[in-house]
């Protein structure tokens, strides 16, 4: 039988469901050694803002139990390096390019993407507001409700293409946030972004990362995504791109049932770097064996008090 | 690079805590070059969760070795590892020691485990060149001359060799590099590579370093591995990807 893998997550179209998630494929060419790019549903690049960060000194990473916490602090190349050297390696292949913006003001989130937009390679936007990592901006956008919605309105002002605002599970009601987004004319939501946190070396009494704190990925947030993305869907109409802690095709489905059109995959990408590839031949065999022929009839089919 | 799964042939106690783990793998016997690291996710389960990267230590017809103590979970688990058990393995990865060059002598500065990358290196140097080898630890315990020679040691405690640091055991013994054609290389802990550094530039001679940090993947997706670059202060340079080795003079140590 074959299994339709295709979604639609509002206006974007995905040939299938997996996407790599921003932060951990690069800029698509430092993967590319391990796994085809053309197979997978798209690509949510490295936050990219209107100048280059330099990002966080070391110690960036370290390892926590069943999960990692890192504070890059959004190195990238910026807006102009990205469209030059970056875009014509990645326009090479079939699969969708989500762009994924991050800035320390409304207004460099709106000149990115009045940027951005005119390139036809892009096909969507994906609006960091959650990144925990740095001082200006990030958390301090994705805690304050007023603040994702006059970054969505704006955003969503000067760009036709689908806009995919990407939130913080650092707050009390994500539901709230996530309505906020719908009402100012998001296509869909990603969640969830990392999870504050901190690491402490116990024989020098000091934190383990240079930047004190930093997000929380990995197997370990994977009950609190679902519990998010449930939470989401339980709240409001709107696509939602599950994250948080996926390593194979299980994870997949339950993040499908709990309410996702599609889903993201991130760290795992740094331990098997073709893990994609691997979650997609997987997730056809188990359609295949629970006869399911169209991969979106699993999203939102969490049965309650049944 | 690219991902395998290879299997042990046998894992060496080479002393108390200090393991060499050798891996059948002619894919990467075949092409690895010293300096240049491997990552090794030790099990299938979520924890440990990350890959443990290890410099090759040595290659032997179609198997590589790595050298490594015990200092966590992950190493504990590979420090039970048994002949034919199978391994997930990312590499090789990152550039390598520069071997070529006209220098006539290999001048090896190591520091405790530093040591793991110099077997290999003193296998690969040509035959024209020659090989001096410092070696520094805290105490004798630490010191690993497993695959070296012509060596010379220092422990803090005076246990073995030289009291004092492997920088003072330099400056014991200029005699054997000082006014030569000599190339310095190194690899340990990052404060006796600041103090290589700092040797190096006043006695103005040519040095590469293998550094380490922490990191999440090894090849440059996850940008946990930053290290300062001498000649662009707007941009890191990674230790994964741009390294491990670097010319002492492009980096901040």
């Amino acid at each position: 039988m074959s299994i339709d893998l295709s979604v639609e997550i509002g206006k974007l179209k995905l040939k299938n469901p997996i996407l790599l998630a921003s932060g951990t494929v690069g800029y698509g060419h430092e993967i590319a050694d391990f796994i085809d790019l053309n197979k997978i549903g798209g690509i949510v690049t490295k936050s990219i803002s209107l100048k280059p960060r330099k990002g966080n000194p070391p110690q960036r990473i370290v390892e926590t139990p069943s999960g990692m916490l890192n504070a890059i602090g959004l190195a990238n190349v910026g807006v102009d390096d990205f469209l030059k050297t970056k875009i014509p390696y990645l326009k090479q292949y079939d699969t969708a390019l989500i762009c994924n913006i991050a800035a320390s003001s409304v207004d460099e989130y709106v000149e990115c993407t009045k940027i951005l937009t005119n390139e036809e390679a892009i096909d969507a936007f994906e609006i960091n507001v959650s990144c925990p990592n740095v001082k200006d901006g990030g958390l301090v956008f994705g805690n304050n409700l007023s603040a994702v919605g006059e970054i969505t309105s704006k955003v969503r002002a000067v760009t036709d293409k689908p806009v995919i605002v990407k939130l913080s599970p650092n707050v009390p009601n994500i539901g709230e946030f996530a309505s906020v987004a719908k009402k100012e004319g998001a296509d869909a939501v990603s969640a969830i972004n990392t999870l504050v946190g901190t690491a402490i070396d116990i024989y020098s009494r000091k934190p383990k990362l240079k930047n004190v704190t930093g997000g929380l990925s990995g197997p370990a947030i994977k009950p609190v995504a679902i519990a998010k993305v449930l939470a989401i869907n339980q709240s409001v109409d709107i696509p939602i791109i599950g994250i948080g802690g996926i390593m194979n095709w299980r994870d997949v489905v339950e993040f499908f049932i709990a309410g996702a059109s599609a889903v993201q995959l991130g760290t795992v990408n740094f331990i098997q770097p073709n893990a994609a590839e691997v979650i997609l031949k997987d997730l056809i065999e188990y359609c295949n064996k629970t006869g399911i022929s169209k991969i979106s009839e699993l999203t939102g089919s969490i049965i309650l008090n049944g | 690079m690219f991902i395998s799964e290879p299997v042990v042939e046998k894992l060496i106690e080479l002393d108390e805590h200090i393991f060499l783990l050798k891996i059948k793998s002619p894919e990467i016997a075949d092409i690895i070059r010293p300096g240049q690291f491997v990552n090794i996710k030790v099990c299938n389960s979520v924890n440990p969760l990350l890959r443990r990267p290890f410099s090759v230590c040595d290659v032997e017809d179609d198997s590589f070795y790595v050298m490594f103590n015990i200092h966590g979970e992950g190493t504990k688990i590979l420090a039970e590892k048994k002949k034919g058990d199978c391994l997930d393995i990312v590499g090789p990865l990152g550039n390598g020691f520069n071997l070529d060059g006209n220098f006539e002598k290999a001048v090896i500065v190591a520091g405790g485990m530093g040591v793991a990358p110099f077997p290999f290196f003193s296998k690969k140097i040509s035959d024209g060149k020659s090989i001096v080898t410092f070696i520094g630890g805290r105490t004798e315990s630490e010191i690993v001359t497993y695959g070296l020679e012509n060596i010379f040691i220092a422990t803090e405690d005076g246990s073995n060799g030289l009291k004092g640091n492997v920088i003072d055991l330099l400056k014991k013994n200029e005699s054997h590099f000082i006014d030569q054609n000599v190339k310095f290389f190194g690899c340990g802990p990052n404060p006796m590579l600041k103090a290589l550094k700092e040797y190096c530039l006043l006695k103005n001679i040519d040095c590469e370093v293998s550094t380490e940090c922490a990191m999440a993947c090894g090849f440059g997706i996850c940008q946990g591995c930053p290290i300062e670059s001498t000649t662009n202060s707007e941009k890191y340079l990674l230790v994964c990807k741009d390294g491990p080795v670097f010319n002492i003079k492009d980096v901040v140590l």
